[in-house]
């Protein structure tokens, strides 16, 4: 193809939130028919870029071209008709509409009316070019999350996008559906779409993409021909500035079994759960988000209770349990929306450290706050874990995602816990606060407890994890060693598949 | 044009300086409406100033108008702690007017337990009518909102088929309650005014509610219901039980509005007992940013304006309506100037211009 | 009179009609604010004020038709104002809602007292008389409850199939149950979800405007504080009785027209001996009732009093 002209140009491109830089002064191209790899921590500035593209965010300076001509992304619906698509990480669907009205809001229709005729039309035709078909007619709160954002992409496709922006678009996809995910950008490369995908997985981003652009801290860092000459740690060093930190997982001898679920169900037609954690052990469910994890998280930690089944701790049954029960029979839960499920995000972080314990002694004696000692353990536990900045009155809200989550890990590990579940621990933090909880968990791990970790990140799983079992629709469908796990094998698991039961 | 919302820093003296904004804000606008109606605004708002601060009357008439305001208000805003709209102040601020009027009537009540009995009465009343719409909200999930607001009409129109029905007076036939028994009266504490047992009750209250919030752990419990109920269930709360509480508490302090304006005031249930007393409650709670001391200037607030218009009204021919129009303001403008204290707005220009550079 | 005698006469059925159009109106001004994910409280004082701007209108120019449009064109102003508050300035929508209602309600007490000063007769206005439709009101029994109503009566009729239309058929409909049930989502797809809740809510406002006229160009013929009395809060739950759907938000509407014609014959029935005051509570007592009923099986808009924020990361 001779036009080399980008599809989409952006320069000079500078945003603020408040006080927080989210870009610095950005350059950024694509050319017809290129991937490009959008790489670099959370909160580098990734997606925030690429938002201003879209129209959600202004810019605070800079501009940017469409196809070589000056363009004004004052909305959505300026970017969309500029032929700019967006697929974000969270998929934004109606869920109690049909497919085939969620592909068609936003469109003008025929005579004022809505034009199903055409649409369906245009739905077989992307299907039969790219492989991404759905049944127009099916509520989508019943896909998959998977089903949901090939959703989000035929939408895109569907108003003729020439550039399609994905926001971590593996992230709740199994191995084997990332390779139909592929396939599919590949076909739309021969069309002459641009594609950004926006990831912080170096391994998918030297599979797929023509270019790296490498961003930290708001700015471009590096911007890279992927000639199969980058290596993932070269990229690593480039995302983060420094060295990342590798957690090393010793052997030890594991203790009797501290958390025993048996016979547990999630909903009345899910399958029971039996899982045994011993002390000392991390058990790391993996699965496609979505399948049940955070009932069965909830279920163990008392928030709801289970359609039936036992749960043992130390031995001892907790029947009937609330999160009060649960806590004192010594189970810590550390939830994956930490500020909307573990933290008061108004409250100061002296409220935040003692929110489960601020009724009784020493934190209360007889319905009287105890404020003074209140303080006086926020302050211990600031210093600590180096929680920053170190205000005990500040609201925690305020903190970043890394200081929130140090705080909350610091509070459920001052009750000394016999077992810990944690779900999503590193989601969305930077990478000394990742090095931070995941030490801590090999810390507790050495003094005893037992720990149920629940991600979404492979990587993470196969670090931590002694054993790893696998959650599929609401049950767990096989737990092994992680010396014998493979990738592609809990893959497979992950998408409802098989598994030869381990030795 | 986009309008976009930036949040500030946070700022202290701005937080305070907010609620007068607002009130100077709705004052404005009824400055307005008084010259709209052919006054004169400064004549008018100083005839308003005089009749309810100038002199021992005006003033201590003034303070016992903001008792049963403190009340409500103090209603509104511990039910809202726990994110939870009572609206139905009004109606429990009647079953409170009712159940002290029936008690303070009864001649088989020792005399010294009367007041006692009238107080106590009214707040069990309140907390009664309020555990419904408590209850249907932590039990059913039922919205509070159109519970609370369809049981203040359910409860005024039980309360006037009582007074044209066995209240009726049967010699006069005017649907008032009987009076209550001289013994049952509040004592007031300065001959020649109206500053009955009610002011300190409401005074007390405040004092009471405001240890709660602040000291104890019920306090903590209930912001954190009211911040975040999914962290609070997490954390081992009882969501349910501490909302409930906290609706008890709040139609009991409603209910003890009413048993003031019978105690203290009218001696007899009248159809026109609470002029809206409970809904003003709300604008009280938030005038008071939600904090318990704040509720008594916000309520002295609310009462002078009432007062004020009252005598204004006489003067210059200015409806006196002008009271509830600068009660509906100032509480939008409250909100506003809530909002306008953490955000800035933005006014960004349709960007055209900067693409042609 | 029995109990059966009061319901089994055309006359309550028209009755019914009446009494239910108002309420109509109002459910679904709530139900196009509702389904753009916005909760309406101020639709009790948008009621008292399209009732005002009606009654004053046609009371100094004569024409009913002007006070119609004023009470829509009132109301339509005030919704802006609800917009700029919740959508805009994104303030709860509960205690926004209170305030737009309580704000207007002092404004239109005022405004009727000054307008129309303090007198023992309040002044009236002859209301529009009923217009029986050629064939139709001649079917017997339907046709004089049906057809022999007031023009407002058949536009209100045409506006519940008209609406559904607008929802389900049309893509500025889908826009607006989009925006109701995911804001983010509509963005994504080019819709602005602030202008489309800022367009719902002023239709919301207009209609309960339209609401509040009827009550006296049509129903009463004048003007009292207590013209709206609740009407608007009931409204709040027949639009949940309606399932946030037109022709079941008639059938609600219908079904409290009912309610209140019941009451009314009781009153004037002396049949039962007691207060009538007790009969006024009725409505009120049924929508408590359905508001515990039908909370366990609401299907709300998901985003409905979610404000939309789009600079939100």
């Amino acid at each position: 193809m001779a036009d080399d002209t980008p599809l989409l140009t952006l320069t000079g491109i500078t945003k603020r939130f408040g006080e927080v830089v989210a870009n610095r002064d950005v350059d950024f191209a694509l050319r017809p028919g290129e991937v490009v790899g959008l790489l670099g921590e959370n909160g580098a500035g990734k997606t925030t870029l690429m938002n201003i593209a879209f129209g959600l965010y202004r810019p605070d300076a800079g501009t940017i071209a469409v196809a070589g001509r000056p363009a004004v992304i004052g909305s959505t619906a300026d970017a969309i008709a500029l032929g700019i698509g967006m697929v974000h990480q969270h998929t934004h669907v109606v869920a109690r509409h049909s497919v085939l009205e969620n592909l068609m809001a936003g469109l003008a229709g025929r005579y004022g009316l809505i034009d199903h005729t055409a649409a369906l039309a245009r739905l077989a035709e992307i299907a039969a070019a790219y492989g991404l078909g759905l049944d127009p007619d099916r509520l989508v709160g019943d896909l998959a999350i998977g089903e949901k954002q090939r959703l989000d992409i035929i939408r895109a496709l569907f108003r003729k996008a020439r550039v399609l922006i994905l926001d971590e678009p593996t992230s709740v996809l199994t191995p084997q559906e990332t390779e139909g995910l592929f396939s599919a950008i590949k076909a739309l490369k021969t069309d002459g779409v641009g594609v950004v995908y926006i990831s912080h997985k170096l391994n998918e981003v030297r599979a797929i993409t023509d270019r790296v652009v490498v961003m930290r801290r708001g700015a471009v860092v590096a911007d890279a021909v992927n000639d199969g000459t980058l290596t993932n740690a070269g990229l690593a060093v480039l995302m983060c500035g420094h060295e990342p930190e590798r957690i090393t997982r010793t052997p030890h001898q594991t203790g009797a079994a501290r958390l025993e679920l048996a016979g547990l169900r999630l909903g009345r037609g899910t399958r029971p759960i039996d899982l045994k954690v011993q002390g000392g052990e991390i058990v790391g469910i993996a699965g496609v988000s979505g399948n049940g994890q955070v009932r069965f998280a909830e279920a163990i930690a008392g928030v709801t209770s289970p359609a039936a089944g036992t749960i043992r701790i130390d031995g001892k049954a907790v029947n009937a349990a609330s999160p009060r029960r649960m806590q004192e029979a010594g189970l810590a839960y550390i939830p994956e929306d930490r500020l909307g499920a573990g933290l008061v995000g108004t409250l100061p972080v002296s409220d935040n450290m003692v929110l489960s314990r601020f009724g009784a002694s020493p934190f209360a004696h007889f319905g009287w706050l105890d404020r003074k000692a209140m303080a006086a353990f926020a302050e211990r536990q600031i210093t600590d874990y180096d929680i920053r900045p170190p205000d005990a009155k500040l609201p925690i809200g305020l903190l970043s995602g890394g200081n929130q989550q140090k705080a909350i890990v610091a509070r459920e590990l001052a009750l000394k816990p016999k077992v810990l579940i944690i779900a999503q621990p590193t989601r969305g933090l930077d990478v000394t606060a990742i090095a931070f909880v995941h030490r801590e968990l090999m810390r507790l791990r050495a003094e005893g407890c037992a720990i149920l970790l629940i991600s979404d990140d492979l990587d993470e799983i196969f670090q931590l994890s002694d054993r790893i079992a696998v959650m599929y629709e609401s049950a767990i469908v096989c737990a092994m060693a992680v010396e014998q796990a493979t990738v592609a094998g809990i893959g497979l698991a992950m998408n409802g598949g098989a598994v030869e039961a381990p030795a | 044009m986009r309008i976009t919302l930036e949040p500030r820093p946070p700022s202290r003296w701005r937080e305070v300086l907010m609620p007068f904004a607002a009130i100077a804000a709705s004052l404005v606008l009824c400055g307005l409406l008084i010259v709209i109606a052919g006054a004169n605004p400064f004549q008018a708002f100083a005839i308003m100033g005089e009749a309810a601060f100038a002199g021992k009357f005006a003033i201590t008439e003034t303070v016992a108008r903001a008792a049963p305001l403190v009340l409500t208000g103090l209603a509104a805003l511990v039910a809202l702690r726990t994110r939870f709209w009572n609206i139905g102040g009004e109606g429990q601020l009647l079953v409170g007017a009712m159940a002290a009027a029936w008690l303070g009537a009864r001649e088989d009540i020792p005399v010294p337990l009367l007041v006692p009995a009238m107080l106590v009465g009214a707040a069990l009343a309140g907390a009664a009518l309020a555990a419904i719409p408590g209850l249907l909200k932590t039990r059913l999930k039922v919205d509070e909102v159109v519970s609370t607001l369809m049981l203040n009409f359910i409860v005024m129109y039980l309360m006037m088929a009582l007074l044209s029905g066995p209240w009726k007076d049967p010699v006069t036939g005017w649907t008032d309650s009987p009076d209550i028994l001289m013994d049952a009266e509040f004592p007031v504490f300065w001959a020649g005014t109206r500053l009955h047992l009610g002011v300190l009750v409401a005074v007390i209250a405040v004092i009471g509610i405001g240890i709660v919030l602040k000291r104890t752990s019920f306090g903590l419990a209930m912001k954190v219901v009211g911040e975040n109920p999914k962290a609070a269930h997490h954390a081992g709360l009882d969501v349910g039980r501490i909302t409930l509480f906290a609706v008890l508490l709040s139609g009991a302090l409603a209910g003890l509005a009413g048993a003031g304006e019978v105690g203290g005031t009218q001696f007899q249930v009248i159809a026109s007992i609470s002029p809206g007393f409970g809904y003003a409650g709300l604008v009280v709670a938030m005038l008071a940013r939600l904090s318990a001391v704040g509720v008594i200037p916000a309520a002295v607030f609310l009462a002078a304006i009432t007062t004020g218009a009252d005598e204004m009204s006489r003067q210059t021919g200015v409806p006196f309506f002008i009271a509830d129009a600068v009660q509906g303001l100032s509480l939008i403008a409250v909100l506003v100037a809530m909002t306008l204290a953490r955000y800035r707005i933005r006014w960004r220009p349709s960007p055209k211009r900067e693409a042609a550079s | 009179m029995s109990m059966l005698d009061i319901i089994l006469d055309i006359g309550f059925f028209a009755a019914a009609i009446r009494l239910a159009v108002p309420l109509l109106l109002g459910t679904l001004s709530e139900l196009v604010a509702e389904r753009s994910g916005v909760l309406n409280l101020g639709i009790e004082g948008m009621m008292l004020a399209g009732a005002l701007a009606g009654f004053a209108t046609a009371h100094v120019t004569g024409s009913l038709w002007l006070g119609v449009l004023a009470a829509l064109i009132l109301g339509a102003l005030i919704g802006l104002l609800m917009a700029l508050l919740v959508v805009i300035l994104r303030l709860d929508q509960t205690v926004a809602g209170l305030g737009v209602t309580m704000a207007t309600t002092g404004l239109v007490f005022f405004s009727y007292r000054l307008g129309f000063g303090e007198s023992a007769t309040p002044p009236a206005i002859t209301p529009f008389s009923t217009i029986p439709l050629p064939l139709l009101s001649d079917i017997p029994y339907i046709g004089p409850v049906l057809f022999n109503q007031y023009a407002l009566t058949y536009i209100t009729y045409l506006l519940v199939p008209a609406l559904a239309f607008f929802l389900f058929r049309t893509p500025a409909g889908l826009a607006l149950r989009t925006v109701g049930e995911n804001p983010k989502a509509a963005a994504g797809v080019g819709i602005d979800p602030i202008k489309v809740r800022i367009l719902a809510l002023m239709a919301a406002g207009a209609l309960a405007g339209l609401a509040g006229a009827y009550l006296n160009l049509a129903a009463f013929g004048s003007f009292t504080f207590g013209i709206i009395s609740g009407r608007g809060w009931i409204c709040l739950a027949l639009v949940v009785l309606g399932r946030w759907k037109p022709f079941a938000c008639a059938g609600a509407a219908l079904l409290f027209g009912a309610v209140d014609a019941f009451q009314l014959r009781l009153q004037t029935s002396g049949s039962v001996d007691l207060p009538y005051q007790l009969f006024l509570a009725l409505p009120y007592v049924a929508t408590l009732i359905v508001v515990i009923v039908n909370t366990r099986f609401a299907a709300a808009p998901a985003a409905l009093m979610e404000p939309y924020d789009p600079e939100k990361r």
